[in-house]
């Protein structure tokens, strides 16, 4: 008998096979699972005459968490050809329990993912409690991957391929209401003891189980690619999806070859072609991308791996927000809905109830959507205070203001609200631009006075990067850390510098592209390389979003602030264009209708005809290489940079930060992620190429040389 | 006066069991091409730019394999876009007849550099799958008289007076043959194994290959054609061969091709060509050859095609040092070597379709490598590549080591 899964036999003969690895919170796929279920597959196996059915289930709070992306993301491609075999081994149990002729259920108790969800899929019945918060789901594409123990060939031959695509290609976890409905699990149970007597029940009824894929007659639900109907899905399916991912994205791509193939074949070859896909991302680069900052660095930040470890976790109470504008009413809903009680303050009390609607307003769609409850929404709103009185901010234990980049003003609401906070109180700014120390100086204590850098529309945007100043303590960091966590977004931490690190950095994107229109690049050839790099947004459609008139009122703001240290910011291209749009155009951007871009009332932007017109010139022609990687090196050799300054402290603040804040391509794993994969010697000497190209933006600074030397990834 | 055409190279799958249990069943004839046409630009360092044409036999070129399969290889194997491909379908001659046309384009001057080959996946696309008016209009099967090939091969067996015990003999012979090769690594050299994406080995030899049949072992078998022949075929073949009383039923799966799955492509261009693209001539296709016979029977048209091609070459039977004939079933090669008087150890030397299999559309150019492989091995001059075709056509094609 192995300790990782027990097998209990009753009465009845219904064995229940228990899985609980011993050490571990949570069930997942590792080698000492994939050795006790071979071995308890065959003593199944071996004792089937006297068994009437089976039951998987499992003994800690969710059902199985998935694969064991330790394991996953250290396979390299030269581990190919044992990596296949292991994953065909590892599937052969499940198929010899789904194909012993006696009936297998699955008791769901909690959340199936994954691989999880894979051993429910092998077996004939699937029952799980009906509880909302369950997940059930495969999101193996959101790491990289694909759903490698048999998922794909499951999902596609129990309901069909488009059916199947929806969870396959999406990731999409449900829950288990959802899935009954979906068909991806049979039956609800109340609770623990209504899931174990239906699987009993269940198994006395259907004494000879078959999967309906091996039912004599099957038939594909949908077709096979082989029907007409499908093979025409079949030819547009990649262009579809191809219209999403640009191409940067190998798992959704292979998840559909594998389904295709698959659905032509039998089920075992089926198996076998999965495996090969599977194979294939897994020793792929951008699976351990992704896997290595969107699972473990994003694990590491929410485990408070930036925040200072020996200080009491600290739970927000009242929070109050200065400026009820875009940015306040977005902090004041992200605050409200988890719970913080909150105070918003604007100068006049209009102003401040149209902050509040801003929440009725987002809360109001959810119910429409029958995603909350009216009496939720009511429960929520109640949190919120709006008010144009400062004396209303009495007892808030964190303020954050949030009203206009300006030093005076920003001095002003700060010295006012300060008197009224609690005394253990952090008192924060919502600037994107300015450095905190400065603004610090305005506050009575700068002890506990910090940046928090939400980023627009707040209720969207996952990440909040948090800026130390000078003076800032680590009780005033972690009090905002845990605040972040608290609204369930993303902390990473920055020290003080010109637009931290994530404005920063993300100006360079915009100054790029701007710089390569003012050299004479088509730009639909600077938003498409943008696009096909991995970007969301391109340069120019960022920049008419931004406004060139606010562009010019920062770049107006550093050059008085570098002057006034001593120094100079020259005038570069991308700043002369930008003053012809503006000046000479009257196209400073989207508020103003006109940009690099046309605004119709009606229908879809389009590029301003006029600007290639101006600009473009045709004896410049760029490898469309160059004009993709000029975008991404600016940001990677400006966040290196930064970790050089020390503005980053982390890797994986770097990382993450540049994902969630800058949209920065996903599948290069983030900014210095995307150092590593390009090979750091690699990527050096492309940047000294670029610089001798293009210019002294891109020259290495110093750690990337010193990193270059030894070849190693950052870390 | 018109250019040479040489072979620089010509390689091949392993042929899989064309079953659902066979190793190759899980590939994509695609991906048995694209497969070797990497090979073939990496072996011979070939800027594919420089390749005007590529000619693919396919059989049954549906499904799978539908849609000009050997334009949509080049493309996914990132040949260069300048690369045209063409399929064609000369039955189980194709992989030949693309050598063939190949050599015909760079014979004539039009094209310099031309890869022919041949694929089939007979697991995936079964025989027949095509459909066609041949057998399946009734008005055009009355008024040819269609019969399967099998109930031909019977029939020459009857004609010709060879026995099941004959047969038999002939078909262990070509499993000990094939066995030995394998087993000495004779095909080695050409014989490219089957990976998947990750670059693992999926085939890597023939599997349908039994070495240790014998003819005891065969003679337990079913003949495949009595029933058929039996309940109308037999008949419609005696309508044109009133002389048969009774077709001797004795061909059987272990004395007929294998079906099986496999890809072959061959290289072939003017010296200039090769020299531009740095390649040794191995072979000289000296001369091709089609013909066609009496379509009931089917089979007999090797003998007329090789002669035919022995003609163009104004050469004898005797100058021919290898003959690689396909062993569609083991009466048409017997007839073969009755009619052209050639001695056993000339003709398929390292066996043949009947223990290797017979991989419709890509037969042709293997067998033609193959030929090549065994005049280098014997260090031999002229050989001979012929087969049996559908509608009684024959085709030959004679090489000259160079």
């Amino acid at each position: 008998m192995t300790e990782a899964i027990r097998f209990e036999k009753d009465s009845d003969n219904i064995v229940t096979l228990t899985i609980d690895l011993p050490g571990q919170s949570a069930n997942i796929m590792n080698q000492t699972f994939n050795d006790a279920f071979k071995e308890i597959a065959l003593r199944v196996e071996q004792e089937i005459d006297s068994i009437s059915g089976i039951i998987i289930a499992s003994a800690k709070k969710t059902f199985f968490a998935g694969g064991n992306l330790n394991d996953l993301i250290k396979v390299q491609p030269e581990h190919a050809t044992e990596f296949f075999a292991e994953i065909q081994a590892l599937k052969a149990p499940m198929r010899k329990l789904e194909t012993l002729g006696k009936p297998v259920v699955a008791a769901i108790n909690g959340a199936a993912l994954g691989g999880g969800l894979e051993i429910c899929l092998a077996t004939h019945h699937r029952i799980a409690i009906d509880d909302n918060k369950t997940k059930l789901g495969l999101p193996e594409v959101t790491l990289g991957l694909l759903p490698g123990g048999g998922g794909v060939v499951r999902m596609v031959r129990m309901l069909g391929l488009e059916a199947a695509f929806k969870y396959l290609l999406e990731g999409k976890q449900v829950n288990p209401q959802a899935a009954l409905k979906a068909g991806i699990i049979d039956e609800l149970a109340s609770d623990k003891q209504d899931m174990m007597d239906k699987a009993r029940a269940w198994i006395l009824a259907n004494p000879k189980a078959v999967q309906p894929f091996d039912a004599k007659g099957y038939k594909m639900p949908g077709g096979t690619p082989q029907s007409p109907k499908v093979a025409q899905m079949l030819a547009i399916v990649p262009s579809i999806l191809r219209k999403k991912t640009k191409g940067c994205y190998p798992a959704p791509e292979k998840i559909i070859a594998a389904a295709a193939e698959g659905a032509l074949t039998d089920f075992d070859t089926a198996c076998r072609i999965e495996s090969r896909y599977f194979t294939e991302l897994t020793t792929g680069q951008v699976s351990k991308n992704m896997i290595g900052t969107l699972w473990f660095q994003l694990n590491e930040i929410k485990a408070g791996g930036s925040r200072p470890d020996n200080i009491p976790k600290y739970t927000t109470k009242k929070v109050g927000v200065l400026g009820a504008g875009m940015m306040g009413a977005g902090i004041a809903y992200s605050s409200a809905i988890a719970g913080i009680e909150v105070v918003l303050k604007d100068v006049s009390q209009e102003s401040a109830d149209k902050g509040k609607e801003y929440t009725a307003n987002l809360l109001k769609k959810k119910v429409g959507k029958k995603r909350m409850t009216q009496e939720k929404m009511d429960g929520i709103l109640a949190l919120i205070t709006p008010t144009a009185n400062a004396e209303d901010l009495n007892g808030c234990d964190l303020i954050i203001e949030a009203v206009f980049e300006n030093r005076e003003l920003k001095a002003k609401v700060t010295k006012e609200a300060e008197q009224f906070m609690d005394k253990e109180g952090v008192f924060a700014s919502n600037t994107s631009t300015l450095p905190i120390t400065g603004l610090a100086e305005a506050s009575k204590n700068a002890e506990k006075f910090i940046g928090l850098h939400f980023f627009s529309p707040v209720d969207k945007m996952p990440l909040v990067e948090i800026i130390m100043g000078e003076k800032t303590n680590d009780e005033t960091l972690a009090r905002a850390f845990d605040y972040v966590l608290q609204t369930n977004k993303t902390p990473i931490v920055v020290n003080d510098s010109r637009g931290f690190f994530t404005s920063r950095t993300f100006g360079t994107y915009i100054n790029e592209g701007l710089t390569m229109l003012a050299e004479g690049v088509h730009p639909q050839v600077i938003e498409s390389a943008a696009a096909q790099a991995g970007m969301p947004v391109g340069p120019l459609a960022v920049q008419d979003e931004v406004s060139m008139n606010l562009s010019r009122k920062v770049i107006t703001q550093t050059r008085q602030d570098i002057e006034a240290e001593g120094g100079s910011l020259p005038v570069d291209s991308a700043e002369e264009l930008t003053n012809r749009m503006v000046d000479e155009f009257k196209r400073p951007g989207k508020s103003d209708g006109a940009g690099f871009y046309e605004y119709p009332a009606k229908g879809k932007k389009s590029l301003w005809p006029e600007l290639a017109k101006q600009f473009t010139k045709d004896d410049v022609q760029l490898p469309f290489d160059d004009v993709k990687e000029r975008l991404l090196f600016r940001m990677s050799l400006e966040t290196l940079r930064c970790y050089e300054e020390k503005v980053l402290m982390s890797v994986r603040d770097a990382n993450i930060g540049s994902i969630f804040g800058l949209g920065f391509a996903p599948w290069s794993g983030g900014a210095i992620q995307y150092v590593n994969q390009y090979g750091v010697r690699n990527f050096y000497n492309r940047a000294k190429q670029l610089t001798e190209q293009y210019g002294e933006r891109f020259t290495p600074p110093k750690l990337l040389e010193a990193q270059a030397e030894k070849d190693q990834p950052f870390e | 006066m018109s250019t040479d055409a040489f072979i620089f190279d010509a390689i091949r799958t392993p042929r899989g069991k064309g079953k659902k249990d066979g190793s190759l069943y899980e590939v994509k004839p695609v991906s048995l091409l694209v497969g070797l046409m990497k090979s073939l630009q990496e072996r011979n360092n070939l800027d594919t730019s420089k390749v005007e044409d590529v000619v693919i036999g396919c059989v049954t070129p549906i499904g799978d394999q539908g849609c000009d399969i050997g334009k949509t290889a080049a493309m996914v194997a990132d040949w260069d876009e300048s690369v045209s491909a063409v399929q064609l379908n000369r039955f189980c001659a194709s992989g030949l007849e693309a050598v063939n046309t190949a050599a015909m384009k760079v014979a004539s001057g039009w094209e310099d550099l031309v890869v022919a080959g041949g694929v089939e996946s007979m697991s995936r696309v079964p025989m027949g799958s095509d459909g066609g008016a041949w057998a399946l209009d009734p008005a055009s099967n009355f008024h040819t008289g269609f019969v399967p090939q099998g109930v031909g091969a019977d029939l020459i067996a009857t004609l010709e007076g060879f026995s099941r015990a004959d047969v038999d003999a002939y078909a262990a012979e070509s499993q000990r043959k094939a066995a030995a090769a394998q087993a000495e690594g004779r095909f080695d050299k050409s014989r490219i194994p089957v990976t998947d994406q990750n670059g693992v080995v999926i085939l890597d030899h023939d599997e349908f290959i039994r070495g240790n049949t014998t003819a005891q072992g065969l003679a337990g078998l079913n003949p495949s054609f009595q029933m058929p022949g039996q309940m109308g075929f037999d008949d419609s073949a005696k309508l044109k061969y009133p002389q048969v009383e009774e077709i001797n039923h004795i061909h059987t799966p272990g004395n007929s091709s294998g079906i099986v799955d496999g890809a072959a492509l061959v290289l072939i261009g003017s010296k200039k060509a090769g020299e531009e693209q740095g390649l040794k001539p191995r072979a000289r296709i000296v001369s091709v050859a089609l013909t066609s016979t009496e379509p009931t029977i089917m089979l007999t048209g090797p003998a007329p095609a090789a002669r035919k091609a022995l003609a163009k070459a104004n050469l004898n039977v005797e100058d021919i040092d290898i003959f690689e004939v396909n062993e569609a079933f083991a009466s048409v090669v017997m007839k073969f070597q009755k009619e052209m008087n050639v001695p056993s150890e000339k003709i398929n030397p390292n066996g043949g379709s009947i223990a290797m299999g017979h991989p419709l559309g890509a037969t042709g150019a293997m067998i033609i490598g193959t030929c090549l492989d065994e005049l280098e091995r014997q260090n031999k001059r002229y050989g001979l590549a012929t087969l049996c075709v559908g509608g009684g056509m024959g085709i030959a094609t004679i090489i000259e080591r160079v």
